[in-house]
């Protein structure tokens, strides 16, 4: 079975950069616009892995990461989140581990960067 | 296929300027690639052409234009935790065994052969110093070796770009052990501390190791070699190697059909051991101690 990603990005042609790549990768790929549409979608479904913009209109990528923390999975395990920027300062990088990233990759990214960092989470 | 711009001498000539200061080879797919690799070489000592270059490497006896024309045709590619399975192996397995073998001496020395610019060697100085307690008291020595004098180079300083960093490193890790600076990240210094990086040929110089090397990384490097040199470099990496050590080599490398002097090892899957030690202990029908 596939693993699937939800990618979440108020940037279409990211977006679409993204799903070509993990489609590419045999990702089933869900779009979010912002964090608002991604925690909407998270309440319902768990994907294998969260793509996560940080800066977004509606609701940013911390604030998404703030209430997504709190959703139940269950028994199941959580989903990774891996968060794109475009901001690389360390005390950046450091604000979103500790939000509860994963990983953080920056944008622009090519396949093996993206798959190299979903290696690093367990999902590719 | 030859490029078009440059002389098949002028290509006969820089392969051959390759082998004969490295041992390797170029493949028929890294040919083409030589024009575009020398250019920023030629660029630097305001040389026009291929042809150009081979003139003055013959007539002009510059030390520095050879070792940079060397260097240019050299591939550095690598990456932190490269197949970081292995590196998993490694720590859960490997160490282990390795702690077992020289708990008396409390001595462990590794050796990364062929380390281009630092980054694996970097990799297993985080991970022993993350198991922390469990080498206290011990000496590790952590020695990093290249041909190349600008990735030694490289690797001495500690610095990564943006890329390089976020190429199959943990951003824990990154956060841990890497100091931002406006030129890019930067090893701190109690992770530079922990590895000397050497300028060394393999085939022609001794290892700079104080004592036997009880694991060896010799990834992606003896592919390079034409057979016989590889059989060559097989030897001194034995010739290095302690007698219960392990060597590492990369993805789609072996030692099936191309040495008799290293074997697969029946304790740890995908390394291998000094085959003397193999038939000792066969030989013996009692394990070694491990």
């Amino acid at each position: 079975m596939s693993k699937s990603c939800l990618v979440v990005d108020d940037s279409k042609v990211i977006r679409k950069v993204a799903r070509h790549i993990l489609e590419s990768m045999s990702f089933a790929v869900e779009e979010a616009a912002d964090g608002q549409e991604a925690l909407t979608y998270c309440r319902a479904n768990r994907p294998d892995v969260i793509l996560l913009d940080w800066n977004m209109p509606v609701m940013s990528g911390m604030e998404f990461l703030g209430a997504f923390n709190d959703l139940d999975y269950g028994h199941e395990e959580r989903p990774r989140v891996v968060f794109c920027t475009t901001e690389n300062s360390i005390d950046h990088i450091r604000a979103a581990i500790e939000a509860g990233a994963d990983e953080y990759v920056m944008k622009p990214f090519d396949r093996e960067t993206l798959e190299g960092k979903l290696q690093l989470v367990g999902v590719a | 296929m030859m490029g078009a711009s440059a002389s098949e001498s002028a290509y006969r000539v820089l392969m051959g300027v390759l082998e004969s200061r490295t041992g390797q080879t170029l493949s028929p797919n890294r040919i083409w690639r030589i024009e575009m690799s020398l250019k920023p070489v030629m660029q630097r000592h305001g040389i026009a052409d291929l042809d150009a270059l081979v003139g003055a490497l013959v007539t002009a006896d510059s030390r520095q234009l050879l070792d940079d024309t060397v260097d240019a045709m050299l591939n550095n590619e690598t990456y932190f935790y490269r197949e970081h399975n292995v590196f998993d192996d490694i720590a859960a397995t490997a160490l282990e065994k390795l702690r077992a073998i020289n708990a008396e001496r409390r001595r462990l020395t590794i050796w990364h052969c062929g380390v281009s610019t630092g980054q694996e060697a970097y990799s297993m100085a985080m991970l022993i110093a993350e198991q922390g307690a469990k080498w206290a008291g011990w000496q590790v020595d952590i020695v990093g070796t290249d041909v190349s004098h600008q990735a030694i180079g490289r690797a001495r300083v500690g610095l990564f770009s943006q890329f390089e960093i976020q190429r199959g490193l943990p951003v824990q890790r990154m956060v841990r052990w890497f100091d931002q600076t406006e030129s890019g990240w930067l090893a701190k210094a109690d992770l530079r501390r922990r590895i000397d990086f050497s300028v060394q040929n393999m085939l022609t110089d001794r290892p700079p190791l104080a004592s036997p090397a009880d694991l060896i990384f010799c990834r992606n490097l003896l592919l390079y070699f034409s057979l016989p040199m590889r059989q060559k470099a097989f030897a001194r990496l034995r010739a290095a190697a302690a007698p219960q050590s392990f060597l590492v080599l990369g993805a789609g490398e072996t030692v099936l059909g191309q040495t008799d002097q290293f074997v697969a090892s029946p304790r740890l899957r995908g390394l291998y051991e000094p085959a003397d030690q193999q038939a000792r202990r066969f030989g013996s029908g009692r394990p070694v101690a491990a």
